[in-house]
């Protein structure tokens, strides 16, 4: 006889002993009876524990009787001979696994027990072997956040399958937290992939958010910038005097002992300034070296180091080197070093203003939600939300994670995301999105999309992704880059040795000389910020303006789109037709059953006319009635039969093509059609009914974005699948004058190719799934973001907004930023292209002219600087000039 | 001088071999609970090691360590992959790389000053 005793471990959670299971086929028996309920939740049975744990609202009495039913017997779970046959299995077989849900005597089910049962349960842990394992190991800590795991049961599984990993010493999981420490020296991606083994998600608790990531960026940034302006004056402290010295006509040579004496100290003085000042360039070019790389590092060592060399071969052996070319170069060497660090300062500082729009964006993110967990609203931090958690949000709060509203009213303003500054009200079952700003009503919704499958956190990763992607205008500087730095040594010997074969005297002197300023002058890091940079800004401007664009080639072909091909419903138009007329032609039929009539026709189909007329009829409480032999006719309409009756519901080619005759009514559709009204035809019994006549308003904003793309040389065509009156009619209205319509879904990738094959550059804007194709095929699909998801899939530049000047918006983006990209391409290749020739001294047979290793320090210094600073122009562009 | 030009051309055969010719060898990963790995340390303008091989069609973790204080470093882009990460100074960031085929799959930074590789074998 077993004990009964009941232990709820939650209000909603219930444990039974089941006895009679002779193999494990019984414990799925056991769990499908239960789980086919749908007042349980979930239902787990531990064979060898013999224990069933309910989670739901079923009562006691009644999983017994199931129970009996299957043929088994229950009670209420007995903790006390549990703990025992624990203690016991502890001490033996605690690695022991088994594949039912609820594993079972493992170390796992010690702690769920322990945790229940202490003090003596927690003792028993204490003394597995495990644990003793434990405390001589002193391992690292990892901490992972679960989802999916609904009972306490669930906690055995998720312990069991960590603790089997090799390397893992515990796991111990917080079934209320919903998280999980591991000991063991083992990486959290392998843990996290133990999990979702077993049917759970999990992620790393110590995962850096893009908010932490940040601040850490800008306080490294800080550090950095604050060490190269202290490495800076050092260098510059000697290097100004000495240039100063120089330009006020002071020997910089060696004829004396006490100018050997002197140079000497200022030599050794900098090394000093080499070593504190420089020593990154040395060691980066040293390592890179020792890669078979080379890099600017490698340059500005090189140079200065063959300034410093040269410098105190003169100290040493003056009398080696002809008269002439006794000059020292310390100046230069310490100028190059100040310079170059002060550079790289400026640098850090613009490039912090470059990520601005990023910033922004992850700025959006709440950094705490109120969840309402065990019926109390308590505030957590926003990676701890999980999914289907109730939140609560109060007015003037941002929403925390993705939701649907279950309970209030409210209005949200999602300007920040769309750029739609009109608040947008939210009603019970209404989306709502995470960043937006709740403006008035407290609600609460349903958490159902957390951590990085928020929208916002994919509008940051794929902004942050297509900033670091490349347009192709940008292929050349990278080919470029590969080559340049050991391309620069190269030219810097050759010059070398053209000035000591042909140079005049003093000829060494004037070959160091051109040597080092070949190789400071030079300037891969302008050419390889050339791109990157002005994308970073573009794409960012472009996300502050609610245009996501998917990568650098999408950016740099938008700026080149020659024509635009816009979607009528749900781009041009709002996408929520309405029936505006309901002529009747046969007079034995009422408005109302002819309503009904094509209601029941269309209630199967999604299209945005069919469900306009579903609304309709469902506004009159018209009630649809079930139709047989439903057939689409693409491009036509359909055919249906309806209480013996044949009914025919589409166009005049459907008509015409049964034998329906339409009398004057194609006078009456056309003039519908003339007003931007969508006619369709109902024959019943081949004999026409009626006509029903469907509007779709064009959106507030259509025609004045229209006018912008056309403004900018852009061809703009309609196309529809509508009938051509309509179409015309709603082209004219909007100020396009070239229209496809009566254009099947199919066709519509046809339309794109047909302008390509024009030698057009096509941009394609829809919002359907049947756009998908065209869209794929355009040279820049443009979604817009209120439509479907195959379609956002399917584009190169969302538009968050349904406002078509999203587009305009996009393409005077891409054009700034392409602008801007070519304006730093040409600056540093005509910097690199002219500047080293003149560093060799090809102006010196000429004009005499050669120039000093300090300036090329300076000018290369600044010429990444500008090329950061020109990036940083955009900034300031603003797209929207409506 | 002759000399001197001798010198001067044998420098630059030097330069067009180890900087263009020499082929590193690549460092090749671990296989520990059946997933790729292996730690890159971004310092002094170098990935270390900076070419790594891989069997093909196994996923690739790459835990990289920054401790480069440049802003060049702080960013790692994989253009064939289509990955891009930003990272951390002085913390360990992984990159997942999906299961590659036969190739060569070059990393850089955003200046390409940093560069290295994962050959698929």
């Amino acid at each position: 006889m077993l004990m009964e005793k009941i232990m709820k471990v939650n209000e909603c959670e219930l444990i039974l002993e089941i006895s009679g299971m002779g193999c494990k086929s019984c414990v799925s028996k056991i769990e499908k009876a239960f789980n086919a309920l749908s007042i349980v939740e979930k239902s787990c049975v531990d064979f060898e524990l013999k224990k069933l744990t309910l989670i739901g609202n079923i009562e006691k009495q009644q999983a017994i009787s199931l129970i009996e039913e299957l043929g088994y017997h229950a009670q209420t779970f007995n903790r006390a001979n549990t703990e025992i046959s624990i203690a016991e299995k502890s001490t033996t077989s605690l690695k022991k696994s088994s594949n039912c849900c609820c594993s079972s005597a493992s170390k796992a089910d010690e702690i769920i027990i322990a945790k229940i049962s202490e003090p003596e349960g927690q003792k028993l842990a204490q003394a597995s072997p495990l644990n003793q394992k434990n405390e001589q190991q002193k391992s690292k800590t990892t901490e992972l956040i679960i989802e999916g795991a609904t009972c306490a049961s669930c906690v055995g599984k998720i312990e069991t399958a960590l603790s089997e990993i090799n390397g893992v010493n515990s796991a111990e999981m917080n079934f209320a937290l919903r998280t999980v420490s591991i000991s063991g020296d083992v990486e959290s991606y392998v843990l996290i992939k133990a999990i979702e083994t077993i049917g759970y998600k999990a992620r790393s608790a110590s995962d850096i958010s893009d908010d932490e990531l940040l601040d850490e960026k800008e306080v490294a940034d800080k550090k950095y910038y604050t060490s190269l302006m202290r490495q800076m004056w050092v260098a510059l402290g000697l290097g100004v005097p000495l240039m100063i010295y120089s330009l006020f006509g002071g020997p910089m040579t060696v004829e004396t002992s006490l100018e050997r004496g002197v140079w000497l100290f200022i030599g050794i003085l900098c090394v000093a300034i080499m070593y504190f000042a420089g020593k990154h360039f040395y060691i980066g070019a040293w390592k890179s070296f020792a890669n078979h790389t080379a890099n600017m590092d490698t340059l500005i060592a090189l140079g200065t180091g063959t300034a410093w060399i040269y410098s105190m071969i003169v100290v040493f052996f003056p009398l080696a080197l002809p008269e002439m070319a006794r000059h020292v170069y310390f100046e230069a060497t310490a100028m190059i070093i100040g310079l170059i660090n002060l550079g790289l300062a400026l640098e850090v500082k613009a490039r912090g203003r470059i990520s601005e729009a990023i910033k922004r964006l992850i700025g959006l993110q709440a950094k705490t939600a109120r969840v309402v967990r065990d019926q109390q609203e308590i505030d957590i931090a926003i990676d701890q939300v999980l999914l289907n958690d109730i939140v609560r949000v109060r007015p003037g709060e941002k929403i925390p994670v993705d939701g649907v509203v279950i309970q209030g009213h409210t209005s949200i303003d999602e300007s920040m995301l769309t750029g739609e500054p009109m608040p947008v009200e939210k009603v019970e079952n209404d989306e709502i999105v995470a960043g937006t700003l709740n403006k008035s009503g407290s609600i609460l919704f349903k958490a159902t999309k957390v951590g990085k499958d928020t929208a916002l956190a994919q509008i940051i990763n794929m902004v942050k992704r297509a900033q670091n992607s490349k347009p192709p205008i940008g292929r050349l500087a990278d080919i470029i880059s590969a080559y340049f730095v050991p391309v620069v040594m190269i030219i810097s010997i050759v010059s070398a040795l053209v000035w000591l074969n042909f140079g005049p005297s003093p000829a060494l002197a004037y070959a160091v000389v051109s040597a080092t300023t070949v190789l400071i002058i030079a300037c891969p890091c302008a050419l390889g910020l050339a791109t990157p940079m002005s994308v970073m800004v573009g794409v960012g401007k472009a996300a502050e303006a609610g245009v996501l664009i998917r990568n650098g080639e999408a950016l740099q072909t938008a700026s080149k789109i020659t024509a635009m091909i816009l979607d009528k419903t749900g781009t041009i138009t709002e996408g929520a037709p309405t029936v505006t007329d309901i002529i009747i032609a046969d007079k034995s039929y009422t408005k109302k059953y002819i309503l009904m009539v094509a209601a029941s026709i269309e209630s199967g189909s999604e299209h945005p006319l069919a469900q306009a007329i579903v609304d309709s009829a469902i506004e009159q409480k018209i009630v649809p009635e079930t139709i047989s032999d439903f057939q689409a006719i693409a491009g036509h309409g359909v055919e249906a039969q309806f209480n013996d009756h044949k009914l025919l519901f589409g166009n005049q080619k459907l008509m015409l093509k049964n034998g329906v005759v339409l009398f004057d009514f194609v006078a009456k559709a056309q003039k519908l059609a003339n007003e931007a009204k969508t006619p369709m035809y109902l024959a019943i019994d081949n004999k026409l009914a009626a006509i029903i006549a469907v509007s779709d308003p064009i959106k507030k904003d259509s025609v004045e974005a229209i006018k912008r793309l056309q403004a900018n040389g852009i061809r703009v065509v309609m196309l529809t699948g509508d009938n051509r009156a309509t179409a015309n009619a709603v082209a004219k209205k909007v100020g396009i004058t070239e229209v496809f319509a009566e254009v099947l879904p199919e066709e519509k990738s046809n339309k794109v190719a047909e302008l390509q094959a024009q030698g057009e550059i096509v941009g394609m804007t829809g919002d359907g799934i049947n756009d998908a194709p065209a869209l794929a095929l355009a040279n820049v699909g443009f979604a817009i973001g209120t439509g479907t998801d195959v379609a956002i899939e399917s584009a190169d530049i969302t538009l968050m907004r349904g406002s078509l000047h999203g587009l305009a918006d996009a393409i005077a983006v891409s054009k700034a930023t392409l602008r801007n990209i070519k304006q730093n391409l040409f600056g540093a290749f005509i910097y690199n292209v002219a500047g080293v020739p003149f560093a060799a001294g090809i102006l010196y047979p000429f004009f005499g002219l050669l120039l000093s290793p300090v300036i090329a320090g300076a000018a290369m210094a600044f010429s990444s600087l500008t090329v950061v600073s020109n990036a940083n122009r955009l900034r300031f562009f603003k797209p929207q000039e409506h | 001088m002759l000399i001197i030009n001798l010198i001067g051309l044998g420098l630059i055969a030097l330069i067009v071999w180890w900087f263009w010719l020499y082929k590193p060898q690549s460092t090749q990963v671990s296989d520990e609970h059946n997933i790729s790995e292996i730690t890159v340390v971004i310092e002094d303008g170098i990935y270390q090691p900076a070419n790594i091989s891989l069997l093909e069609n196994k996923t690739l973790n790459i835990k990289f360590i920054r401790k480069d204080e440049s802003p060049c470093a702080a960013t790692v882009l994989f253009p064939d992959l289509e990955i891009s990460a930003d990272l951390p100074l002085n913390k360990e960031f992984s990159v997942q790389l999906p299961a590659m085929k036969k190739g060569e799959y070059a990393f850089h930074c955003q200046m390409k000053m940093y560069n290295g590789s994962v050959v698929v074998k």
